[in-house]
């Protein structure tokens, strides 16, 4: 009995740590690897999720309709980055305004607050019925884990590639790669496009999953995804780019296991996101906290 | 090569910044400059002459207010810092701006290697790359070469310094400009980067302007000296003139067009 419960629970954690996993890369990749804070990702969650539930209430095949929705979150990265870099906003109200913006366009996609996906043809009923597999965690945890493992080789080789490295050292050291002959402008461009791209397509995996779409589903998500990154940092300390996007993976699933451990003895499921920014507050002022500690001299905390 | 044929032309270039304000600083006042292919010009001048001022506005990293810049006969007035990468490198003051401190000295080379060339979807290094980079870096004596994974933010300034200025060579540019590029160093350190960079500008043949405080340097080192003062050109020295000039020369040059002693600038202008 205690044995099927942690069973189930570490089974569910895995899907989950999975499919937020996505979440989770796309917030790497926009403050870790671009340095840029992108806050549309609660906008383009609940985007994500919009589209690919309207498409499917629609009769559009699902598989496409979840393309649909990573098309949808390029879009809104892409806005995102065009304010910052063309318009020059800074990041983080460039990110604010998109995922606001986003609010009302959601509800207007979905014409209302939610779209019910109950007995819909689904990505995981259709692989279910394709692989005649019984249990749903069975086939959610088989198509979660061959998305991750789609998203993770294509992410693994492209940010090896020529383009990737300029992706990669813009957040390091911009002059560096304007020196370089590359336009910063657009890299900042296609990094935080494919970052709310990956957001948007996880928040259509998770409609499916659950079985609806809701406007509110993408608030704390960017909180949920930092907190992945950090855990995913802390735990596995990794080094290059396969174990980084490994790591965050992983990130993701030691945060939803304790998320799931802790609503199973009695946490108060609205109690969540408070939680989580508990954590990732303490995990940002750890490494300040240190400092501190040994009178190292500190700067000023950045405003933007 | 020519050794004499134009490559670098400026017209009349003026820079003023923060114009319309009490802090309104004419950097650039009417700079006219011709560079030969193959030039290694030591530029000096004390603070605030324009000498930095100069390097950005043929960088692309600002347009001038007014004037022209033609690069092999191409006008490359206005272009923005990243188009004018693919003809010029540089080699900053400060090692952390020329160098990615988190990426491994292979993926910074990487970076170097592609200046001004499309970049796609080939892998950012390979076997070949590798080579290359290790062909750069061994005659440098520094060991870099076997340590291409290496984290250049681990790396001591003079070493940043050193991977900066192979960045800076690496693609051939057809211009390489060091800004004061071993102010930051402590002296042995400035000595061993100073003699590399000679040994690659005479080696690759790279038209190079070398922007310094110290007059000894700039007496010792290129074959053609220029002196700036407020934002013009006031001295402008081929090799042989160069040849016979002490350092007392160059301070009596520096009053003449300076209309005053040069004991003000003592402190700016390194004896």
């Amino acid at each position: 009995m205690l044995l099927d419960i942690a069973g189930h629970v570490l089974s569910f954690s895995f899907y989950e740590g999975l499919v937020f996993g996505f979440v989770a890369i796309g917030v790497y990749l926009t403050f870790r690897v671009l340095g840029f804070p992108d806050l549309t990702v609660d906008g383009s969650f609940a985007l994500g999720a919009a589209v690919s539930a309207v498409l499917i209430v629609d009769g559009v095949n699902p598989f496409l309709a979840t393309l649909a929705a990573l098309g949808a979150g390029l879009c809104a990265g892409l806005v995102t980055s065009l304010l910052n870099t063309k318009l020059r906003i800074p990041a983080l109200l460039a990110g604010i305004l998109v995922m606001v913006g986003l609010y009302s366009i959601n509800l207007r996609i979905m014409g209302g607050a939610n779209v019910s996906l109950l007995r819909q043809p689904t990505i995981f009923l259709q692989v279910s019925e394709f692989l005649g597999l019984g249990t749903r965690i069975a086939y959610q945890l088989t198509v979660a884990g061959v998305l991750a493992v789609v998203v993770f080789f294509i992410l693994n080789w492209f940010l090896r590639t020529e383009i990737g490295l300029a992706l990669r050292a813009t957040g390091d050291n911009e002059q560096m790669v304007r020196g370089a002959g590359v336009d910063t402008d657009k890299t900042i461009i296609l990094g935080v496009s494919i970052s709310n791209g990956l957001v948007a397509f996880s928040g259509a995996i998770v409609a499916q999953g659950q079985g609806f779409a809701d406007v509110g589903m993408g608030i704390g998500m960017i909180i949920m995804g930092l907190a992945a990154v950090i855990i995913g940092e802390a735990l596995f300390r990794p080094k290059g780019v396969a174990r980084l996007l490994l790591a965050v993976i992983g990130g993701a699933f030691v945060y939803r296991l304790v998320i799931s451990i802790a609503l199973r003895l009695g946490m108060a499921p609205g109690d969540l996101k408070l939680i989580t920014a508990v954590i990732v507050i303490i995990a940002l002022a750890i490494p300040f906290l240190q400092k501190k500690i040994q009178r190292q001299w500190l700067p000023p905390a950045s405003r933007w | 090569m020519n050794e004499n044929k134009s490559l670098l032309n400026l017209r009349g270039i003026t820079k003023v910044f923060s114009k319309g304000t009490v802090d309104q600083v004419t950097a650039l006042n009417g700079v006219n400059l011709d560079v030969n292919s193959g030039d290694y010009i030591a530029i000096i001048g004390s603070n605030g002459a324009g000498k930095t001022t100069l390097l950005n506005v043929i960088a692309g990293v600002f347009p001038p207010d007014s004037g022209e810049i033609i690069l092999n006969g191409r006008n490359i007035t206005g272009l923005s810092e990243y188009r004018c990468a693919r003809y010029v490198g540089r080699v900053y003051q400060d090692p952390h701006v020329g160098t990615a401190a988190k990426m491994t000295i292979e993926e910074n080379l990487a970076m170097a290697l592609l200046r001004g060339q499309p970049r796609g979807l080939r892998a950012a290094s390979n076997k070949q790359r590798r080579e290359l980079f290790r062909a750069a870096l061994a005659p440098l004596g520094l060991g870099l070469e076997n340590r291409l994974s290496t984290l250049v933010g681990t790396l001591s300034g003079g070493q940043r310094q050193v991977v900066s200025l192979i960045m800076a060579t690496i693609s051939k540019p057809a211009l390489l400009l060091l800004d004061e590029h071993i102010a930051n160093l402590d002296p042995r350190t400035a000595q061993v980067v100073l003699d590399l960079t000679d040994m690659i500008v005479k080696k690759e043949k790279i038209t190079t302007l070398m922007v310094t405080h110290n007059m000894e340097l700039a007496l010792k080192y290129g074959n053609r000296l220029i002196m700036m003062h407020e934002g013009r050109i006031v001295v402008d020295l081929g090799k042989e003139e160069k040849a016979h000039l002490t350092i007392n020369d160059l301070v009596a040059a520096f009053e003449q067009a300076a209309g005053r002693k040069f004991v003000e600038d003592k402190i700016l202008l390194r004896r």
